[in-house]
């Protein structure tokens, strides 16, 4: 394998711990790791952008994944949707004014058995109710 | 029909964490006994079994192995499809958290029968937290790989790279979008090297073909569906869960017997692409031949409204695209565009007809699976439900008819 094709293969990778590092991929940093590839910026933000579970705008410390697919959605994931952007106070792809969450809907995460259900950073929880939710989100700082 | 776990015949036995207990299951023993075949005769036995793609494809797995064993490059590559998106699909899920050693080893059977050095595995990002209990069983496998490197890439949140064409791209670090075939992935895949793409459960599936042979596996199923097959089951069921069946077996047998469904109005079969089942169709055995794809059975009572399921689908199939192709990106979109037209009461009679002639193109000329399959549900509820479109566009044009024309 060449060189550049080598760091052309990085370039998922080198996204993913950036964007681990500091919450979403900002100009800046899309600009440094252009340069550190050899990659061209668009193709930066090509990738970035592709994937939903990156962000060029920043997140908060915890991100909240509420599945909307059938499955969950036959479990009134909508109702809780609506519900806990109530409880935090914003909407699907807002972040609360503390920084704390962010929340956002997305598609299947594989949890069906369990719906309706969602993710927070890396958990997975499911099933869920407006109770237990407010239990989950209190353990999180 | 019971359920028969011949797959799962560890989950729940075993501790997913300590390869011990998967050893005193018996396990390890159909990689010694591969290792004293020849690869040929491996994939012999595979093609013999009868077993075909697991992930939704269908592909028979001993030919797509013998093709890029043929294939010219000395470097061969082998990845294990672990993107699991399928809507109402979680059976990869339940093997990883419950038994990823029986994984390990199909993946050790597979590696020696197609002479590969390295393999990889591809997570899906919304899976990391089943990250490290998949490391951990190959590190305390690692006496039994012979020196096979493995690495583990996790995604970052798309469907379509689950396609194996957009998997290689998203592995090669791009934007996860299809490619062009040919070359198939077989000849020229990741890095244009020969690569094999296997879903995690047909992996599973060489342990048991290798302990009891191809002869008693292919007894299994039907003429073209051989062995057992994992369902994912949800939706409006008692009992949602993994249920693993003989392939021939019914869908009411699975969706009714087992998973106690009651009032049922439909069945979709196979994820977000997959066919629709109307009740009076439960009978319908489960099998290539008919509906299977990944296994996903979502089970829709009488309650449920078809236009709406078919809208949320399209909105999925049109946010998932990976916008490469202009029969899937624009055509999810204007089917999204009539279905929400139709959901909101706002259809025309039009409509219908226009839905059927966008369907012939995108399955016509789509790069990939998604969109040719795309139109599938749209397809089979204008089948089976014909009379739900027309009665809403009916009562759709009525109901306008009575709002007080503005007069300026």
């Amino acid at each position: 394998m060449g060189q550049k094709e080598s760091k052309r293969e990085a370039l998922l990778g080198v996204i993913k711990e950036e964007h681990a590092k500091s919450g979403h991929l900002s100009k800046g940093a899309m600009v440094e790791v252009s340069e550190a590839l050899g990659v061209t910026l668009g193709d930066v933000y090509g990738v970035t952008t592709f994937y939903s579970f990156l962000s060029t705008w920043l997140l908060g410390r915890h991100v909240i994944r509420i599945c909307k697919s059938i499955p969950c959605c036959m479990k009134d994931a909508e109702r809780l949707i609506e519900w806990i952007g109530k409880e935090l106070g914003i909407g699907p792809g807002e972040t609360t004014a503390d920084g704390r969450f962010t929340l956002t809907v997305t598609n299947c995460i594989g949890a069906c058995d369990q719906a309706p259900a969602m993710l927070i950073d890396d958990e997975m929880y499911g099933p869920l109710t407006p109770e237990r939710i407010a239990e989950i989100l209190k353990s999180f700082d | 029909m019971p359920e028969k776990r011949i797959l799962l015949k560890n989950c729940g036995e075993i501790d997913p964490g300590q390869i011990t207990s998967y050893e005193k299951k018996g396990g390890f023993k159909a990689l010694g006994k591969v290792r004293e075949m020849s690869p040929e005769e491996v994939i012999e036995e595979v093609k013999a079994s009868g077993l075909r793609g697991r992930g939704g494809a269908g592909f028979p797995c001993g030919v797509k192995w013998e093709l890029a064993r043929k294939a010219p490059g000395k470097e061969k590559v082998l990845i294990c499809n672990a993107d699991e998106g399928e809507v109402g699909t979680f059976k990869d899920r339940y093997i990883l958290q419950n038994d990823p050693f029986s994984l390990v080893e199909g993946i050790a059977i597979a590696a020696y029968a197609l002479g590969v050095k390295k393999v990889y595995v591809y997570l899906r990002a919304e899976y990391h937290y089943l990250f490290k209990t998949l490391r951990n069983a190959f590190t305390q496998a690692k006496g039994y790989l012979n020196g096979l490197k493995v690495e583990i890439r996790e995604g970052a949140g798309s469907y379509i790279c689950g396609e194996e064409s957009a998997l290689m791209n998203s592995m090669e670090g791009k934007r996860g979008e299809a490619r062009y075939r040919p070359p198939f992935p077989a000849e020229r895949g990741l890095f244009e090297k020969p690569t094999v793409i296997n879903n995690v459960e047909t992996l599973v599936n060489l342990v048991p073909i290798v302990l009891k042979g191809s002869k008693w596996y292919s007894g299994m199923g039907t003429e073209k569906s051989k062995g057992t097959k994992i369902f994912s089951v949800s939706g409006d069921v008692a009992r949602p869960g993994i249920y693993e069946m003989e392939l021939g077996c019914t869908l009411k047998e699975l969706v009714v017997d087992l998973a106690g469904a009651k009032g049922i109005k439909m069945v979709q079969v196979g994820g977000s692409t997959g066919g629709i089942v109307p009740y009076s169709m439960l009978n319908t055995p489960l099998s290539y031949e008919t509906v299977l794809g990944s296994g996903a059975v979502v089970v829709f009572d009488e309650s449920r409204d078809v236009i709406d399921f078919v809208y949320r689908t399209m909105e999925f199939l049109n946010e998932e695209s990976c916008g490469l192709c202009t029969p899937c990106r624009e055509g999810t979109e204007v089917m999204m565009e009539i279905l929400g037209r139709l959901v909101k009461g706002d259809g025309v009679e039009d409509d219908l007809g226009a839905l059927e002639e966008l369907s012939d193109a995108m399955m016509a000329s789509s790069m990939c699976g998604l969109g040719q399959t795309a139109a599938v549900p749209v397809l089979d509820t204008l089948k089976y439900f014909r009379n739900d479109y027309e009665t809403r566009i009916s009562q759709s044009v009525f109901l306008r008819s009575l709002q007080p024309v503005e007069v300026s």
